[in-house]
């Protein structure tokens, strides 16, 4: 029992490690990475390459005053940033990073949370993080928050549908919601984005919407909204939206590597025991961060949707596209091609 | 450990419940029916029902409250306009209920005790068995939930199309506009000193499918 | 292993649909009528729940999940009537939607 628990948590520990130093670093990569693709030079007075710059914005974002609106909804206002934080530092609990490992007479399986209900479990708490959106929007009083939050709304409920029956195609071969079981039945077989590359498609087209993300990032459309639902904030829990954006940014990527791209395998590579889960842990890092490449990547070379072309590619294409991803891979899974 | 869980749980819903119920903003209504929602789903997850409890928090959290949310804000709902009337007769017959509800809680527990319930059955916890009744015995009421979600999809477009739109139920003669003046409260403040939302003085040449 | 007694959980449900019923009678607002309906449903919901555990049978939770889905259906219709409503008389108070009453 006491060993169990102590697993465990070093096991969050170990995410939690994973998870908290993604907005740091993404913060320089993403303005380094944008100012190379806008062939200019990006920040680079902080340290080599500018690579101290998350720091210095860390202090900025300590040391600035902390400012709440007189009409502002305190209770809600308060809450929303730190709701912000809590889909991804939660659902990171059902991500597999490792082969079983044996410790001391006992098997350790390298996931947080071992549970029957895995998947639906990360789509359930991630479909939670719109309440920070809505609470913020909200409890600002302004009208630009609430334009925001009315967008963030209807956007994440219509982007939630093609990702949840894009993620229960990769079930159907699979039988079951246990992630580690999904990189099982990869290393066994395929990788899945080869026999579902429609579904892998949408997966990541709705992952964009529902990270808020460029060419989706109606809520905070800087170019109308000001800053759309945080406008209101600043300091530290301005800091805390933007960590929350990126760590459910990593969350779906962890998902969508972990059901696409063989989670922490490598295809031809069975390694056992401490090696094999340290090599687990790097691969899924490593396909984690190659993830979070392309949404920097992509974020600075779309435009913005318009929202009427947002919700018809959300309802008229991503969906029907899903049903159709479902149906293929149960016809395949029955023919036994899977 | 599970009755303290089950109290938890139990307290924040049943306390959650009563914000939903009387608190007199809208929004803080809901975000309260959320709590409720996440403790029921617990005490789901604590009965042996895990799968439940991931379809509550995704379906009813998730989903369906976002979408009250999404029309409290659109339709700007303030607190309630209203006053409760006559509370008097309302509050002696409330009271009725209570003691008759209570009476009858009282009788059901002191007639019936309280079983223990059987040891969880690994099989009970798994989906399995949930996947083969749903799919099996009641494959007829799962179609028919499904025809009945369709229905909703298409009820729920018709019903809210704007005034004027093609296909709204003002244009199929479904019901005619009373005295209110036929500007749509949604597009277009009634302010005179400003020119309406609703006909902007400038068109910008967009096809008519291309609209929303 | 199980500690709570079935009854336990049928007291908290039957709270619950109490406080519900108290909200649909009371409130005045349409849409806080639908919440109150919605946590009558729950109410039912977790004695279903409750009772499929103590007879060790999944036939209550099959109706949970039909449950779930028909509130579905009906948040979506009662929110589109609401906002057909609100078109029509700029307000979803529910003592002023009175155009039927004689």
């Amino acid at each position: 029992m006491i060993a169990d628990l102590i697993a465990t948590l070093l096991k969050y520990g170990v995410m939690f490690a994973v998870f908290i130093n993604v907005a740091p670093i993404m913060v320089w990569v993403e303005r380094r990475g944008c100012a190379y693709i806008q062939d200019r030079p990006g920040p680079n007075r902080v340290g080599p390459f500018g690579l101290f710059q998350p720091l210095a914005d860390a202090l900025k974002f300590m040391f600035k005053e902390d400012v709440t609106p007189i009409l502002a909804e305190k209770p809600l206002y308060l809450l929303a940033p730190v709701l912000a934080l809590l889909p991804a530092f939660t659902t990171m609990v059902v991500i597999p990073f490792g082969p079983d490992l044996a410790v001391a007479g006992r098997t350790i399986p390298l996931v947080v949370a071992n549970v029957d209900t895995g998947v639906l479990l990360f789509l359930a708490i991630s479909s939670l993080g719109v309440y920070s959106l809505v609470m913020a929007g909200y409890a600002s009083n302004n009208k630009f928050s609430l334009l925001g939050a009315v967008r963030a709304s209807a956007q994440l409920i219509s982007y939630e549908l093609p990702l949840t029956l894009a993620v229960l195609a990769v079930l159907i071969p699979t039988g079951s919601f246990r992630l580690s079981d999904v990189v099982a039945h990869q290393q066994a077989h395929l990788w899945n984005f080869i026999p579902q590359i429609i579904g892998f498609v949408v997966f990541l087209i709705a992952s964009f919407a529902e990270a808020n993300r460029l060419p989706f990032d109606l809520p905070e459309a800087e170019s109308e909204l000001v800053a759309g639902f945080h406008t209101e904030y600043g300091a530290m829990r301005f800091a805390l939206f933007f960590q929350g954006e990126y760590s459910n940014m990593a969350a779906l990527s962890a998902l969508g590597v972990t059901l696409y791209f063989g989670g922490w395998s490598l295809p031809g590579i069975h390694l056992h025991g401490w090696l094999g889960a340290i090599l687990g842990l790097v691969t899924l890092v490593a396909k984690i961060a190659l993830c979070m490449a392309v949404f920097v990547w992509v974020r600075w070379t779309f435009p913005r949707f318009r929202y009427d072309q947002l919700m018809r590619l959300g309802w008229k294409v991503l969906l029907p596209l899903a049903i159709l991803n479902l149906i293929l891979v149960a016809a395949m899974t029955l023919a036994g091609w899977l | 450990m599970e009755t303290v869980i089950f109290f938890l749980f139990a307290a924040l819903a049943v306390v959650s419940a009563v914000v939903v119920v009387a608190h007199r903003n809208p929004i803080y209504s809901t975000l309260s029916l959320v709590l409720t929602l996440f403790a029921v789903a617990a005490l789901f997850v604590l009965l042996g029902a895990p799968f439940l409890g991931a379809v509550q928090i995704l379906v009813y959290a998730g989903a369906i409250v976002v979408l009250f949310l999404f029309v409290i804000m659109l339709l700007n709902l303030q607190k309630e306009e209203t006053a409760h009337t006559d509370l008097g007769a309302q509050l002696w017959t409330a009271g009725l209920g209570a003691v008759v509800f209570l009476g009858m809680l009282g009788l059901l527990f002191w007639r019936a005790g309280s079983p223990a319930a059987p040891a969880l059955s690994q099989e009970h916890v798994s989906l399995q068995g949930l996947a083969t009744m749903l799919f099996g015995d009641y494959l007829l009421p799962f179609e028919i939930v499904g025809l009945l979600l369709l229905v909703a999809v298409i009820g729920a477009t018709v019903a809210a199309r704007r005034p004027g739109q093609s296909g709204s139920l003002e244009e199929e003669g479904i019901y005619a506009s009373g005295d209110e003046p036929r500007t749509d409260p949604l597009l277009s403040a009634p302010d005179p000193r400003r020119p309406s939302v609703a006909e902007p003085a400038y068109k910008p040449s967009v096809p008519k499918e291309a609209q929303p | 292993m199980s500690a709570v007694p079935i009854s336990w959980y049928l007291l908290l449900s039957a709270l619950l649909f109490a406080i519900g019923t108290v909200g649909a009678l009371t409130r005045r607002n349409g849409i806080s009528i639908f919440l109150s309906i919605e946590l009558m449903l729950n109410a039912a919901n977790l004695t279903l729940v409750a009772y499929a555990r103590q007879l060790d049978q999944h036939t209550g939770q099959v109706i949970v999940f039909f449950v779930m889905a028909v509130a579905a259906a009906e948040a979506a219709v009662g929110l589109a009537l609401f906002i057909a409503v609100y078109r029509q008389r700029r307000t979803i108070d529910v003592n002023r939607m009175n155009l039927m009453r004689w």
